[in-house]
């Protein structure tokens, strides 16, 4: 008796063909994106830095994730925030991908390409607002960027804001200091906030992590 | 609330496989794609809604199932008016092998509920009660058409 069971569902399996079905997988995101079913786009950004986990919406990049982080984990925290209408998508990125390149080989100096806040909260706006004033090659204090966003909290609430950072890089908190020159902490590991400040010519060979 | 949903990509990769060899059971090859674009577009559409427990599984095999039955409402308006899954061109079926063709063509001969539950239990893999839920029938009826259909099955192939 099972043996029938067996049997159709070998034959089924043999059915299917991988190129058939990629086809229809294919088929069906491109009509999903021109129905506008699709909430968040993800897909890879190679960097000096390591690859990147980059995430957009319609409004624009409103993740950027540094190898460390788990594809799964970072994925879930987007579906639960934003929407589970989540696909991979590569191409979707190529206008952050484009940037981040030239600003990785030195041929830009701030980003064009829209940014979607809406992971972030309207207080951690107003620091990483004032972040994004920082121009390149330039550094300030957690107290300035504290200042610069009317903090009466100071600057240990830019220093989580600025922790809390969902698009590092792009908005720079890397440019943001201990007072007293030293490199305060960076989500992604003091080694690449170093790497950053060096690229932009910004630290001082003396500079202690 | 949709705290615990996968992102829509990990539920695509885990079911596309399942869903489409069940579609290529129900309707052929060759209306399996449309059928699978169906299938995920609601899905799609449905998916912010979903609860979290949900048993994603069933679901959009579920949802495959009507729209195998849909394709074949659609295609029998323009030949025979009847509103059952039996009836595809058999030519059409799964078994693109010499071997598996015999088999094939006596699922296709099935009448449409059984042929829906013992493809729904045998390649979908699903519970009886689900498979109720898919053809719209008491669980008793669904276990009564796919031992029904079974039993055809097993005198036409005396091998199995």
């Amino acid at each position: 008796m099972p043996e029938l069971e067996q049997l159709l569902r070998l034959a089924a399996q043999a059915s299917v063909q991988e190129a058939r079905l990629a086809a229809a997988r294919a088929r069906l995101l491109a009509r999903a994106d021109s129905e506008g079913l699709l909430d968040v786009r993800y897909g890879s950004i190679e960097s000096p830095l390591g690859t990147l986990l980059a995430a957009a919406t319609s409004g624009g990049l409103v993740r950027l994730a540094f190898p460390e982080e788990p594809t799964d984990s970072v994925l879930e925290r987007l579906s639960s925030r934003i929407s589970p209408r989540i696909v991979e998508s590569p191409a979707a990125l190529d206008p952050w991908r484009r940037e981040l390149e030239q600003y990785f080989s030195g041929q830009r100096r701030s980003f064009q390409a829209p940014l979607d806040w809406s992971l972030i909260g309207p207080f951690a706006q107003r620091v990483l607002q004032a972040t994004c004033a920082i121009p390149y090659g330039r550094v300030l204090t957690y107290s300035e960027v504290a200042a610069k966003a009317g903090s009466p909290r100071g600057s240990r609430a830019a220093g989580n804001a600025l922790g809390s950072n969902p698009i590092p890089v792009v908005i720079p908190c890397h440019r943001v200091l201990r007072s007293g020159g030293t490199l305060g902490g960076y989500g992604g590991g003091l080694p690449r906030k170093r790497q950053l400040l060096e690229l932009e010519g910004a630290l001082p060979p003396t500079l202690e992590g | 609330m949709s705290e615990l949903l996968p992102p829509f990509q990990h539920f695509l990769d885990t079911h596309s496989d399942e869903v489409f060899r069940l579609l290529v059971a129900l309707v052929g090859p060759d209306q399996a794609d449309d059928c699978f674009q169906e299938t995920f577009i609601a899905a799609l559409r449905a998916y912010p809604r979903l609860r979290e427990d949900s048993d994603l599984r069933a679901w959009v095999l579920t949802i495959a199932h009507r729209k195998a039955l849909d394709a074949h409402r659609a295609s029998a308006r323009r030949a025979i008016p009847v509103a059952e899954i039996s009836e595809l061109d058999r030519r059409s079926g799964p078994g693109a092998g010499e071997h598996d063709g015999r088999l094939w063509s006596a699922v296709f001969d099935l009448p449409g509920r059984q042929r829906s539950a013992v493809l729904l239990r045998c390649v979908g893999e699903l519970a009886h009660r689900d498979i109720a839920q898919a053809i719209g029938c008491s669980e008793e009826a669904a276990r009564r058409s796919l031992h029904e259909g079974l039993s055809k099955l097993r005198e036409v192939l005396p091998c199995a």
